[in-house]
């Protein structure tokens, strides 16, 4: 958007700082003064913490990379939402425009038991990558590239098992579910991977693993409360949800052992 | 992981156990209707179930799909519980919210349990008032229902519960679809929409019986 309708607003900020793992946390109020409408939620943290830093104090520590919602670092609740209130958007992409001048706004780390905390905003959701390890992948060996059409897949499963792929692990379903379950990141794999002929090899085993690794890494048991896919920064559907559910029943009755 | 012990198989028993319920309580409450056609009708109905031999079977049947449900429901609450042991300051709310009701299916659910527990006892277990339509002697479940809905109170704590029931089902009903696999872009929203439905009619139409009896009847 751009354009001419830049302003200044002041904010107040109730941000959660928490020293460690083990640490009890707690809120403390920031103001953030003069921060820009066309900056991005990130970066008005980064005004806030310039200022912190001057004054001798210590900066709010948050998870950050790409800056344009492709890598899923900038991980955390705004105001109760994972991501801030609107839709298909990661906190990276999110503008002040957005809020109200002399608002307050909540800022809390993602909570859940598997990600916990490593200071104040950022939190350790390497447990997605333990999942994704489990059984998130294709082994079979691809040989040379194949021709483009030498494999034919069905449009609507290309659209569908693309609509999963774009899942950035950044964990808002995690952080979003009052459960704390994984299933729409676990959904959105299985579906990737099962609705391509390249994923079928492994399809039963895939599911079954993947989730066994959720479970064991401690998180909750989907109700279908359907806030996952609502604060799901790529629009991840919860359609994967309920296919993995079938699919899951389906590999238990197949598997040998 | 054996698939009773896994995270989709207990929700899908959770599921199956509720949607068996659904069934019943749709079909209770149907037939509960006849309150509304005078005490012949009503008390030859009961007579017809209490007699048939198969009730044995579908009472078993019930009690245990209902301690089933029961006991996954509250591992599968415990168990989240500890899987998001901390709070935040707020809710999910405005576009990203949850959906209605989802989140206290246990609050409901024990609200439920309670009211069904006490409901047997009033009414199956309650006084056995005998009655004779048509030369056959039969129990007069009428006359206890016309008695037992004089009391405001009662009804009260009836609605009460009913209303939590239509909130249980309003979620339930669609989450047992979701959780056994069906969902579909063609028909999910549709199912959404039959599960709102179907909550409102089984609540209503059960919760206008006791305020028919309170308002209308009384015992002749
Ligand atoms: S910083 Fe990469 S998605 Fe936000």
């Amino acid at each position: 958007m751009g354009g001419t309708s830049q302003r200044n607003i002041n904010l107040k900020l109730k941000v959660w700082r928490q020293k460690g793992a083990n640490q009890q946390g707690h809120f403390e109020e920031y103001d953030a003064k003069g921060i820009s409408t066309d900056a991005s939620f990130l970066e008005m943290l980064d005004v806030v913490n310039q200022r912190l830093i001057k004054e001798g104090r210590d900066p709010i520590s948050f998870d950050h990379d790409c800056r344009e919602g492709i890598c899923g670092s900038c991980s955390m609740v705004i105001n109760g939402n994972p991501h801030g209130s609107e839709r298909s958007t990661a906190t990276c992409q999110l503008h002040m425009r957005k809020f109200n001048d002399g608002e307050t706004v909540v800022i809390e780390p993602f909570r859940a038991k598997a990600f916990p905390v490593i200071k104040d905003l950022s939190v350790d959701r390497s447990a997605l990558d333990q999942i994704i390890a489990s059984g998130g992948y294709i082994s079979v060996n691809t040989g040379n590239a194949p021709d483009a059409n030498g494999l034919p897949v069905a449009k609507v499963d290309a659209d569908q098992a693309f609509n999963a792929a774009t899942c950035i692990g950044c964990g808002a379903c995690v952080a979003a579910c009052v459960n704390g379950s994984a299933m729409l990141f676990v959904g959105a794999k299985v579906a990737h991977l099962g609705l391509l002929p390249q994923g079928q090899p492994e399809r039963n085993e895939r599911v079954l693993a993947m989730m066994d690794k959720m479970q064991e890494l401690g998180f909750g048991n989907c109700s279908n409360t359907g806030a996952c896919a609502v604060s799901c920064p790529k629009d991840i559907s919860f359609e994967n949800i309920a296919r993995m559910n079938r699919e899951y029943a389906k590999a238990s009755i197949k598997k040998r052992s | 992981m054996n698939y009773l012990k896994s995270s989709i198989g207990r929700k899908q028993l959770m599921g199956l156990t509720g949607l068996l319920w659904c069934g019943f309580v749709l079909s209770h409450m149907v037939g509960n209707m006849l309150i509304f056609m005078g005490p012949d009708a009503y008390n030859k109905y009961s007579h017809a179930l209490i007699t048939n031999p198969l009730l044995l079977l579908a009472e078993g049947a019930l009690v245990v799909t209902l301690l089933v449900h029961i006991f996954y429901g509250l591992k599968l609450k415990f168990e989240n519980q500890v899987a998001r042991h901390t709070r935040y300051a707020m809710p999910t709310n405005g576009e990203k919210a949850a959906r209605a009701h989802s989140k206290f299916m246990a609050f409901h659910g024990t609200l439920i349990l309670v009211f069904i527990v006490y409901h047997l006892v009033t009414f199956k277990y309650g006084t056995h008032y005998v009655t004779n339509v048509d030369g056959v002697e039969m129990r007069d479940l009428h006359r206890l229902i016309i008695e037992v809905f004089q009391s405001p109170g009662y009804v009260a704590w009836y609605v009460l519960c009913l209303i939590g029931l239509g909130f249980h089902l309003s979620h339930g009903f669609y989450s047992a679809f979701a959780s056994l696999g069906f969902y579909h872009p063609k028909y999910s929203a549709w199912l959404n929409q039959l599960g709102y439905v179907y909550a409102f009619v089984v609540a209503a139409g059960f919760i206008s019986q006791p305020l028919y009896v309170f308002l209308f009847a009384r015992a002749q």
